[in-house]
């Protein structure tokens, strides 16, 4: 019996894999942020000047000596106090997506497990946990990372504390209502019928078949984090000087552009539109290869 | 045949439902009484065809016999313990014996388990200490036993046809060699020549392992064929019970009557003059 | 005068995958008051025929050949000019009837609304005509009936809504798509019955689509098999089921399980003519 050979079987993963790199908005999303990602850290490597570092020569005459010029390294021109804006706008890059990123992740590990056991166990428990989230998602956001930020001083670890608290909330309610539905189906019956534990239902049948919605919301949440990250620093509470994020270059580029220093807002916009448009693509390319509708 | 093996006495399932028709502004429930005092016994061997209309509650019976429903009342006596009343650990022993086979092939199938992992769940449960080794190979005798290619144990259910998926769950059924196996409506989703197929396995399965059925289904024709005995529902009670060949030939009860003289039969003649069987008694009915 | 007249129709789909030849060269004819069955297990193309014929199909479908309704070629026709029969002179009802009804209307307003926009009718006369074929079908205290809404009929009722609100117009043909197979047996036959009085009454044609052999044999002077989205055979009912000449339908009858008859072994379909056609 040992020696018959197995037909490899095509899973839903790889299916929906190829369904992905099938669409072109989605593929061209995820090799423009690939390489953003990249130069956000190779990119380094190449500069002349830190981020820290100010250029004296430039300091006080930036509409002039600061334009983007590969002669001075300055390659994207500086900023007003003459710092360069390459360094300042990968380590903001950086920043922004760290931002992102761990929100994101804070809000599918804490979402999915809060949502599935609320939805899997249901009854009063799923009445108290989802009216918690109800109650949190009720208290006003933004006002909230704002007082943390002013009450405990800026700083990033204050930042993501903040996003992280209340970036699970939607997830949570999302993978609820996915569970509520999974929870129903036969398969999930039949591993209660042959007595398959609580805990182990959860994980073989329910969670396995949450990803592809936790995925497709997940790298929609990234950029939303950006978002969030880059409004508060824009009000200037984000994350401290000398680290920038892209929320605060695209702030000091918008209050200097009447002094001829377009560069210093363009610089950081082009980034932060790419990537998020990429997301986007690429959230958009993950819900139709995954939608269980088309299948 | 003469010890039952499952005897259910007074089996009772009543829900709350929201009651849309209750006065004042706090919602209200009310009891619907989805199995209402139902008794049978099922005897070694045996399979018992249990059948009725769409909400009869013949699957929420189905259901509370093995513990995903809880019953409301009554008990059902396995090997002479009451299921209703055993802990939860020793009712993990007893589902080793009571498997279970459902309606959907595909949806009764985790869609992102292969073959292999979905028919050996039951011994992963069961026999923890079983080797990896030694599981992949019952789970390919068991593929070959319901008449599939054991080569396609690392397929996914998307990529079987519907009467393929109701093999793998046939086999997941199966492989904890149990002595009863639930069958709630097994083949009624399945194509006409699909279903001939897969009632024939069952039929030849259970006379090899002299396992018991209950089948469920509202299809008379095929209950008639699978079943020594017939058991019919009707609105959570049983209206009447006796073999096969009884219920269908001499039924007693009025709905019984009415469900053999709506089942279709292939045959012009015999058909047309059902018709106008009918229509004389809705005329009379009618004054 | 035949009501449909279908020749070689044949549907494509194209699919990222490729087309995918979903009917090929179909040929039937219905006279006026006629009923014709289709009959195929699912993927053999019986419902995408009648889309087909009605226009019915996604956009990635096409159809080629010819469907003459009443002599007049329809087949193709730009959507205006097709709504026009759709709607006075070919009906359709589905197996589920909540995809054709509106869970937020009350049915005397789907009822009247046909009438009103289709026929110029007055609301008046529209409702009074509305309760007068949810009688036609058999709704008891339809007077009362009508003004509730979609969720509050059970299945069954529900199809008889659907029946009414196809009939309203009067259509000379009435393709029912699996009318009954959500619905319990007892149901069936009271459904199936009314349709064919409904048909004395009204003299309308039916093609009647459906898996299920047995309401074929009851219901219909001419039938279709299909399988894979060809024809198997085509002739009368009471002929095909006394002595079918394909092997297939042969199949498909002989692996029915009967009432009336006991056999050991369900025999199976053999798709041994699939391989003999070819070779």
């Amino acid at each position: 019996m040992n020696n018959i050979t197995e037909v490899k079987g095509r899973s839903l993963w790889s299916d929906a894999r190829r369904r992905f790199f099938q669409n072109k908005a989605a593929v061209a999303g995820l090799i423009a942020l690939t390489t953003i990602v990249l130069i956000s850290f190779i990119g380094p490597y190449f500069a002349v000047w830190s981020n820290e570092e100010i250029d004296w020569d430039v300091m006080g005459s930036a509409a002039t000596l600061g334009m983007p010029s590969f002669e001075s390294g300055h390659y994207f021109g500086t900023d007003d106090l003459g710092r360069d804006l390459y360094s300042r706008v990968l380590q903001g890059t950086r920043v922004s997506l760290m931002v992102g990123v761990i929100g994101a992740g804070i809000s599918v590990l804490v979402g999915t497990i809060y949502g599935t056991v609320a939805g899997y166990v249901g009854g009063r428990t799923d009445q108290i946990m989802m009216r918690t989230v109800d109650i949190l998602m009720s208290i006003p956001f933004m006002f909230v990372i704002i007082l943390l930020l002013v009450v405990f001083g800026r700083s990033i670890g204050m930042l993501f504390l903040g996003i992280g608290l209340l970036s699970w909330l939607d997830m949570s309610r999302i993978v609820r209502g996915q569970t509520l539905s999974l929870k129903n189906k036969e398969f999930v019956e039949a591993a209660r019928a042959t007595g398959v534990s609580t805990p182990t239902i959860i994980m073989r049948h329910i969670i396995p078949n949450l990803l592809g919605i936790v995925a497709i919301y997940a790298t929609l949440l990234v950029p939303a984090m950006i978002l969030t990250e880059s409004f508060i620093s824009f009000l200037g509470l984000g994350v401290q000087e000398p680290l920038t994020s892209w929320g605060a270059l695209i702030s000091e580029g918008a209050g200097t552009i009447r002094y001829d220093t377009e560069w210093q807002l363009i610089a950081p916009l082009i980034f932060f539109v790419i990537t998020l448009f990429s997301f986007f693509f690429i959230g958009d390319g993950l819900r139709d290869a995954l939608d269980p509708k088309d299948r | 045949m003469s010890e039952p093996i499952l005897s259910v006495r007074d089996m009772a399932v009543h829900f709350d439902v929201r009651d849309d028709d209750a006065p004042g502004l706090l919602t209200k429930t009310k009891k619907l009484k989805a199995v209402d005092g139902v008794s049978f016994d099922l005897m070694a061997g045996e399979t018992l065809g249990i059948v009725g209309e769409s909400g009869c509650g013949k699957s929420t019976l189905a259901r509370a016999i093995i513990r995903l429903v809880d019953a409301t009342a009554g008990e059902a006596i396995w090997m002479g313990r009451d299921l209703l009343k055993l802990s939860d650990a020793d009712m993990l022993a007893v589902r080793k014996d009571i498997q279970m086979i459902f309606q959907d092939p595909l949806a009764s199938l985790n869609p992102r388990m292969t073959a292999g992992e979905i028919i050996a769940e039951p011994l992963k449960t069961h026999f923890k200490g079983m080797k990896k080794a030694e599981r992949r190979e019952k789970v390919q005798r068991m593929m070959e036993k319901v008449g599939m290619d054991p080569t396609l144990i690392n397929r996914y259910p998307h990529e079987f046809s519907g009467g393929q998926c109701q093999r793998i769950g046939i086999a997941r059924a199966l492989i904890t060699n149990p002595k009863l196996i639930i069958c709630d409506e097994p083949v009624s989703a399945l194509d006409v020549s699909v279903q001939a197929q897969v009632v024939n396995l069952l039929m030849k399965l259970q006379k090899e392992l002299g396992i018991s059925l209950l089948f469920i289904a509202h299809d008379l024709s095929v209950v008639k064929h699978i079943s020594n005995r017939i058991m019919v529902l009707y609105f959570g009670n049983v209206v009447e019970v006796g073999t096969s060949k009884q219920v269908i030939e001499d039924p007693q009860h009025a709905y019984t009557k009415k469900l053999i003289a709506s089942v279709p039969i292939p045959d012009p003649e015999k058909e047309m003059e059902r018709r106008v069987e009918r229509r004389a008694k809705r005329a009379a009915a009618a004054k | 005068m035949n009501i449909l007249d279908v020749k070689n129709l044949s549907v494509k789909f194209d699919t990222p995958d490729g087309v995918v030849n979903a009917v090929n060269d179909v040929s039937f004819s219905l006279g006026e008051g006629k009923t014709l069955a289709i009959v195929g297990e699912s993927g053999s193309g019986k419902s995408q025929t009648a889309f087909g014929i009605l226009g019915l199909l996604p956009k990635n479908g096409h159809t080629a050949g010819s469907v003459k309704y009443m002599g007049t070629e329809i087949l193709n026709l730009p959507e205006a000019e097709m709504n026009k029969y759709r709607a006075n002179e070919i009906a359709m009802i589905f197996q589920d009837p909540m995809t054709s009804l509106n869970p937020y209307m009350r049915i005397s307003k789907q009822l009247t609304e046909v009438l009103v926009y289709h026929k110029g009718m007055s609301q008046a006369d529209a409702l009074k005509e509305s309760i007068r074929m949810l009688d036609a079908v058999q709704i008891p205290d339809a007077a009362n009936r009508v003004r509730m809404y979609p969720h509050e009929f059970s299945g069954g009722m529900r199809q008889r809504v659907m029946i009414a609100m196809s009939l309203l117009c009067g259509p000379k043909l009435l393709i029912a798509d699996e009318p009954t197979t959500a619905l319990d047996v007892t149901v069936q036959a009271e459904i199936m019955d009314l349709l064919i009085d409904l048909q004395e009454d009204f003299g309308m044609a039916i093609i009647l689509i459906t898996h299920d052999m047995g309401i074929v044999a009851g219901s219909c002077e001419d039938t279709l098999v299909m399988f894979g989205g060809n024809v198997m055979e085509y002739q009368s009912t009471v002929d095909l089921f006394k002595n079918p000449q394909h092997p297939y339908t042969r199949g498909l009858l002989e692996a029915v399980p009967r009432l009336d008859q006991d056999v050991d072994t369900l025999s199976t379909v053999s798709y041994d003519f699939l391989t003999g056609a070819k070779s």
